[in-house]
């Protein structure tokens, strides 16, 4: 059998800007997870002392996750494979649960396909779904909310921030609506958790699903909070792990890395990452601008915190979303044509055709940025150079032809 | 120490862990990316997907990844509940199937499926003509576990295999998650079988990941929906540090199995034929070929299993009670419940689980401090 290589050369030493994708390991969550593969390997659920210790490290960590939303307990955290499972076990068991006290379901145009796919099955079951639509900057309005909730509406699910123009939801305003409302609340907290300030008790929020990956974890571990009194069946059945809502044998390693890496990111480094973040934005703005790019915002770039501050979606007019795309990887500089989980089919972004509609040319024309805690000013300068020279060369290309 | 609790978990092998640390430091793209960062992190993927393929002998598309064994259990079964729901509504496992088997199974029960659990005999196994007679024409399923991971007893797979050959409409799952690296791969991989399940932590490979075979042709419906990863059948990203892991981990283990798996089963038999000298000693998992060459269970009569594992965990030894899912209910364990083993010895019994790892020296010290055991619990009653 051939062995895989895997080496340090082949890594991709290059500009990544696609961080709503994925984000690399912080080096303090890999040393964490390291230790704990080595060190703490008994299964939690056993008696002796090995399933203690470990058992020990899992609830600390449980207790740092608790405190990083300021939820109410650390029970109202059970640990999930990641974000999809998170949104598909809100979703799909809350209506299972629920069915008997309505079958209306509110949701936005502009989910994640964790949330959406879910709610299109069922739909095939009888559930009726309302999709709010959105205006051109990915905004949805409370009054079109207030319209659409009803007697029967048993869950509202909206995104904390969309993945693809990162426009921020009335998070806050919905739970305030909701809080005398027999529906459950539920937010896709993917791409805010580890950027925002997020408390469930003020915001009034009954569920929150967030995936690890996204801020400097480990791959397929993430939570889903789900406020006390909240009860449906789990999703994934079998031994009595977390409290019975999730079996499987607790994956300690990646929680204990799950934690570290929400550890780091204290309230402090979060505002430092939203100033440092919008800044990248506004140099993109003022670069492309500078250089006599003809671009234009998909969504606003707005004040600091106002939208989400690591996503910036362009449209970069005339040019193809592929072309640009390849163009930049061509010159070490990594994004997406939309997210990452849709991009892989190359299929017309959702979110846009929902701010502009079909016909428009900003949907096949258009690029995400998307910044992490490696991004430099640098890299954002080298971005623009290479975008405002790869628009020159394809205007010239194009005259000459004509 | 002396680690004798594989059933429950393993330790991450060091060469899996330096994998993990790799893939995590330099390819932790998203494999769906269209940039480099993405197409080297698919490019791994694939490349550990192929291996594990050939690993079990099976094609490239046919190798699912999930987040562990219980995910992969509750998928096979739910996902061909949904998936099949017009052709019937009927089920058949078995009495003693892992929790992640029967619970997935009760839920379905709610829903409005019907649920056949065929029983077992003395030594914790079915038989193909219940299973035939069981059969209806409403059937979609049957799961099967591979090795019993309470008791060690390996199904009947060759004579389901027999009898699912004359319904070939009938989706097979064997969960295999005790079942890999221990000899059983022409059993287990048979020509009949649909969907085999498995987890990466039983065999050294982190946790948190698992996979599925799931036979070219075979439909199933996803259980997690989202993204559309993994051929559209199990959405979220990919987990690539400990797909990666697992891959390395799965080679090391079925490297030079044969010797493994007799090393296992010398060491289980040292033990096993030591500890049935005792009177009070009641051997479940019998010396017998249908016992999985890792697995003992065994009661002290008039000594409750926590008390054993506690006791042997003052000398450093780590065994379990029946197993770890169920360990902290304090319940008799359910496999010896079906296998009618009367209640007041199944909450004596416990249970030793071996890995390649483990040594001869180890079953004699544990032999040893068996010894000194069984006289101070003899002193108690």
């Amino acid at each position: 059998m051939q062995e895989i290589h895997i080496d340090n050369s082949n890594a991709v030493k290059e500009i990544y800007l696609d961080n709503a994708a994925t984000t690399p390991m912080a080096p303090e969550v890999l040393a964490e997870m390291m230790d704990k593969m080595a060190n703490v390997y008994g299964n939690a659920s056993t008696l002796y002392g090995l399933g203690r210790q470990a058992h020990t490290v899992m609830e600390n960590s449980r207790q740092v996750i608790a405190n990083s939303i300021n939820a109410a307990s650390d029970e109202e955290i059970i640990f999930t494979s990641g974000g999809s499972e998170g949104d598909n076990t809100a979703i799909t068991q809350t209506a299972l649960a629920r069915q008997s006290l309505g079958k209306h379901i509110i949701t936005t145009a502009i989910e994640h396909e964790a949330v959406l796919k879910p709610l299109h099955a069922l739909e095939e079951q009888g559930f009726d779904v309302t999709y709010l639509p959105v205006d051109e900057h990915g905004d949805i309005s409370l009054d079109d909310f207030k319209a659409a909730l009803r007697d029967d509406t048993i869950l509202v699910t909206i995104m904390m921030g969309n993945n693809e123009v990162g426009s921020r939801m009335p998070i806050h305003e919905i739970g305030e609506i909701l809080k005398d409302h027999q529906a459950w609340f539920h937010t896709d907290a993917v791409q805010t958790y580890g950027l925002l300030d997020i408390d469930v008790q003020r915001d009034h929020i009954d569920m929150l699903s967030t995936s690890a990956h996204k801020i400097n974890g480990p791959k397929m571990i993430g939570f889903l909070y789900k406020r006390e009194g909240i009860n449906f069946p789990s999703l994934i059945k079998g031994g009595d792990q977390e409290e019975k809502r999730r079996a499987g044998t607790e994956n300690v390693p990646a929680i204990a890395g799950f934690a570290k890496a929400a550890e780091l990111l204290t309230p402090e480094a979060k505002a430092e990452k939203r100033a440092r973040f919008h800044g990248f934005k506004e140099q993109v703005v003022k670069g492309l601008t500078d250089n006599g790019v003809d671009f234009e915002i998909n969504g606003s770039l707005g004040d600091e915190g106002e939208n989400l501050d690591h996503v910036l979606n362009i449209w970069i007019k005339g040019i193809s979303t592929y072309v640009m795309q390849t163009n930049l990887d061509l010159a070490g500089i990594a994004v997406s044509g939309g997210s990452a989980c849709t991009a892989g089919s190359i299929e017309p972004s959702h979110v846009l055709t929902a701010m502009f509609g079909e016909k428009s040319p900003r949907i096949a024309e258009s690029i995400r940025l998307s910044f992490g805690q490696q991004t430099t000013s640098d890299e954002i300068a080298t971005f623009v150079e290479n975008v405002s020279a790869i628009v020159k060369r394809l205007a010239k290309n194009h005259s000459e032809v004509k | 120490m002396i680690y004798f609790d594989n059933s429950a978990t393993t330790k991450a092998a060091p060469e899996v862990v330096d994998t993990y640390a790799k893939v995590s430091a330099n390819y932790w793209g998203n494999p769906s990316s269209l940039h480099k960062f993405g197409e080297q992190a698919f490019n791994l993927l694939e490349q550990s997907r192929q291996q594990i393929a050939d690993l079990i002998g099976a094609k490239l598309s046919e190798i699912l990844f999930t987040s562990g064994g219980t995910e992969g259990d509750n998928w096979a079964i739910k996902g061909t509940a949904m998936a099949k729901r017009e052709f019937g509504n009927h089920l058949i496992t078995t009495e003693v199937e892992h929790p992640a088997v029967h619970n997935s199974m009760e839920q379905l029960k709610q829903d409005g499926f019907e649920v056949t659990y065929l029983p077992v005999d003395e030594n914790g196994r079915v038989s193909a003509a219940d299973l035939r007679a069981a059969i209806k024409p409403s059937t979609i399923l049957v799961s099967t576990m591979a090795v019993n991971n309470e008791i060690g007893a390996v199904q009947p797979l060759d004579e389901i295999a027999d009898v699912l050959r004359d319904f070939p409409r009938i989706h097979w799952h064997i969960d295999a998650v005790q079942g890999i690296g221990k000899g059983l791969a022409d059993k287990i991989f048979n020509d009949r079988v649909d969907f085999v399940t498995f987890s990466g932590h039983k065999f050294h490979a982190p946790r948190g990941i698992g996979f599925m075979y799931k036979r070219q042709g075979r439909t199933i419906a996803p259980l997690m929906a989202g993204g559309g990863q993994e051929r559209n059948l199990r959405s979220g990203t990919e987990n690539l540090p400990a797909i990666a892991a697992m891959a390395k981990a799965l080679r090391l283990l079925l490297d030079g199995e044969a010797d493994k798996v007799k090393r296992q089963r010398d060491i289980r038999l040292a033990i096993l034929h030591h500890v049935e000298t005792f009177p009070n000693v009641t051997i479940f998992s019998k010396d017998l070929p249908v016992f999985a060459p890792h697995i003992l269970c065994f009661a002290i009569a008039g000594v409750r299993g926590e008390t054993i594992v506690h006791a042997f965990e003052e000398h450093d030894i780590y065994i379990s009670t029946t197993s770890a899912c169920s360990s902290k209910k304090h319940v008799e364990s359910s496999t010896l419940q079906a296998m009618k083993v009367d209640d007041g010895i199944a909450t004596s019994a416990v249970r030793i689980s071996l890995d390649e790892h483990n040594t001869m020296a180890e079953a004699t010290e544990f032999n040893r401090v068996f010894d000194e055991l069984y006289t101070q619990f003899a002193k108690l009653n």
